[in-house]
């Protein structure tokens, strides 16, 4: 169970520029539900999924998980339980290094660092066997530079890397915005395919009414740091885009985009 | 000759300083300025040291040791005080212009005739007749190529992983659960005892210490650094850190060239600059990165 409980968030406070983003916001998310998020631009969607992975600091309210109040646990000891997939393909790898040392450095994730070899060299064949599901044709680029492959195929791999490791949350940021449409439906059905046999508890931030109505057994709209519309279950089962899309389009004049 | 000998020792020594300046400079992307303190660091400790007849292999680690505290600290200052990164080295190296003359005693010490790692007792039953001019660059030639393999190593560990991941993306470190400020003072660290180590060398191998050693070291070593990753770019065979390595020969050979065909060896540090100007300009021509600059 993660909670938010009366998160309050200003942006530059004491300025011209004073924006109040979150004025007593609440949300809880059962174990293992997966909510999809969409709402206008500045809508608190991306600051929510930051709040919540200890990016950003919220100026009052709790970060409450499993009844543990961790809104002043450091970033990198969140993303411990936490898998994360960024809107920027560069953001979720290491271009410089390649595949098989970026799934490496994924796989040692909460082992610790030491001075044991980088590379399990056992590993490797499972690795391979991981990249062949994928259908990409990664499993022969092994040695290959992760710079040198497609905005895609690095989100793909981005994605396989946040997900290896056991986690309790996975956290999409509109991770299939910057992919042509064909590659970002093949990453949304590998999103669906490994929430499904991860169960993992999942919060997708996405700018496709599609991809949250087809996806995740909740649905949340944001508008100006509060949830328009929160429907869950067969309540969200039965919802259509056309239903939201009414709601969407005048949040969006609103907003004058 | 012995013009080729002093370029061979003299840039494989830098060497092991510019493959310090590789961790900050290339692999974490951060222009660190400490390494003009800590080189003479390691020079006054190895001076000091050889007078006090401790053996010159305990000089070295204890040069490495020290100059590893010194980036540790840039490090912090950086990292927990958030002090911008040219700042933080800035601020380390004059305030090691100070820790140097207090550990040296004054701003020169000769170290002739003692033991060192290049005058000693083994060295000369080895190294006999004609065979003797060549020691020093045997044993420099050893030392550097023992770091070399050693940093290759650590690369290639979990750690070093690590290292070379957060100069690419820092978010991939804190995604991973792991603190990525940790992580960059690791390296600071680990680059600074490599200096410090290289400096430790330089003092013994020129028999001295001078405050004014390091003035440059950052030039030296990134002038190294960029002929071996940019201009020997076609020699990709070669790792990176044996690029490096030839790289500061290379910059060596061409200053020695420059003293050698009539330049007075008092305008040296100028040289160094122009160099080191002209290589850059040479490098971005030749590979559209930006980072060269």
């Amino acid at each position: 169970m993660l909670e938010l409980q009366h998160i309050h968030k200003l942006y530059n406070p004491g300025t011209i520029n004073e924006i109040c983003l979150f004025e007593d916001f609440n949300l809880s998310i059962k174990d293992g539900q997966f909510v999809s998020v969409v709402g206008s631009n500045g809508s608190g969607k991306t600051s929510m999924l930051n709040i919540i992975c200890g990016s950003i600091s919220v100026d009052a309210g709790k970060i409450i998980v499993n009844s543990v109040d961790i809104t002043k646990q450091k970033d990198f000891i969140r993303h411990r339980r936490i898998g994360r997939v960024f809107q920027d393909p560069a953001k979720g790898t290491c271009p410089s290094m390649t595949i098989l040392e970026n799934l490496s450095i994924a796989d040692n994730k909460g082992k610790g660092y030491g001075l044991g070899r980088g590379t399990n060299k056992a590993r490797i064949e499972e690795y391979r066997e991981m990249l062949s599901h994928l259908n990409l044709g990664l499993e022969d680029k092994l040695h290959t530079k992760v710079g040198a492959l497609s905005g895609g195929q690095r989100q793909t791999l981005a994605l396989l890397m946040a997900t290896m490791n056991p986690i309790e949350f996975l956290i999409l940021d509109e991770h299939t915005a910057a992919l042509d449409p064909k590659t970002a439906e093949i990453v949304m059905e590998l999103t669906g395919k490994i929430v499904e046999e991860k169960k993992v508890t999942t919060i997708m931030v996405t700018h496709n009414l599609r991809y949250a109505v087809e996806y995740g057994d909740r649905l949340l709209m944001m508008h100006q740091g509060k949830a328009i519309i929160d429907k869950e279950g067969e309540e969200k089962k039965a919802i259509q885009v056309e239903d939201i899309l009414g709601t969407f389009n005048q949040i969006s004049i609103e907003c004058g985009n | 000759m012995t013009l080729l000998l002093s370029v061979l020792e003299q840039g494989m020594i830098y060497a092991v300083m510019a493959l310090g300046i590789y961790i900050t400079y290339t692999i974490l992307d951060f222009p660190d300025l400490t390494v003009d303190g800590s080189f003479p660091l390691g020079a006054a400790l190895s001076a000091v040291l050889i007078t006090k007849g401790v053996n010159p292999i305990l000089t070295l680690l204890i040069a490495f040791g020290a100059g590893a505290v010194a980036g540790m600290l840039t490090g912090i200052i950086h990292v927990k005080l958030k002090v911008r990164d040219l700042l933080s080295g800035i601020i380390m190296m004059t305030a090691l212009y100070t820790v140097n003359l207090r550990i040296a005693g004054r701003a020169n010490v000769p170290i002739y005739n003692m033991t060192t790692l290049f005058d000693n007792g083994l060295v000369k039953g080895i190294f006999k007749g004609s065979l003797a001019a060549f020691s020093n660059v045997v044993i420099i030639l050893l030392i550097t190529v023992i770091m070399k393999l050693l940093l290759d190593w650590y690369m290639n560990t979990k750690s070093g992983y690590l290292l070379r991941a957060v100069g690419d993306n820092e978010t991939i470190v804190t995604s991973m659960g792991v603190d990525k400020g940790i992580v960059k003072i690791i390296g600071l660290a680990i680059a600074n005892g490599l200096v410090s180590l290289s400096g430790c060398l330089f003092a013994q191998q020129q028999r001295y210490f001078d405050i004014s050693m390091g003035t440059g070291t950052m030039v030296i070593g990134l002038a190294s650094v960029i002929i071996g990753i940019s201009l020997l770019r076609k020699a990709s065979f070669l790792q990176v850190t044996t690029r490096v390595i030839i790289g500061s020969i290379i910059y060596k050979a061409c200053v020695a060239l420059a003293i050698k065909l009539g330049m007075p060896s008092s305008d040296l540090k100028l040289i160094t600059a122009v160099l080191f100007l002209v290589i850059l300009v040479i490098g971005m021509d030749r590979s559209k990165r930006k980072k060269v600059a």
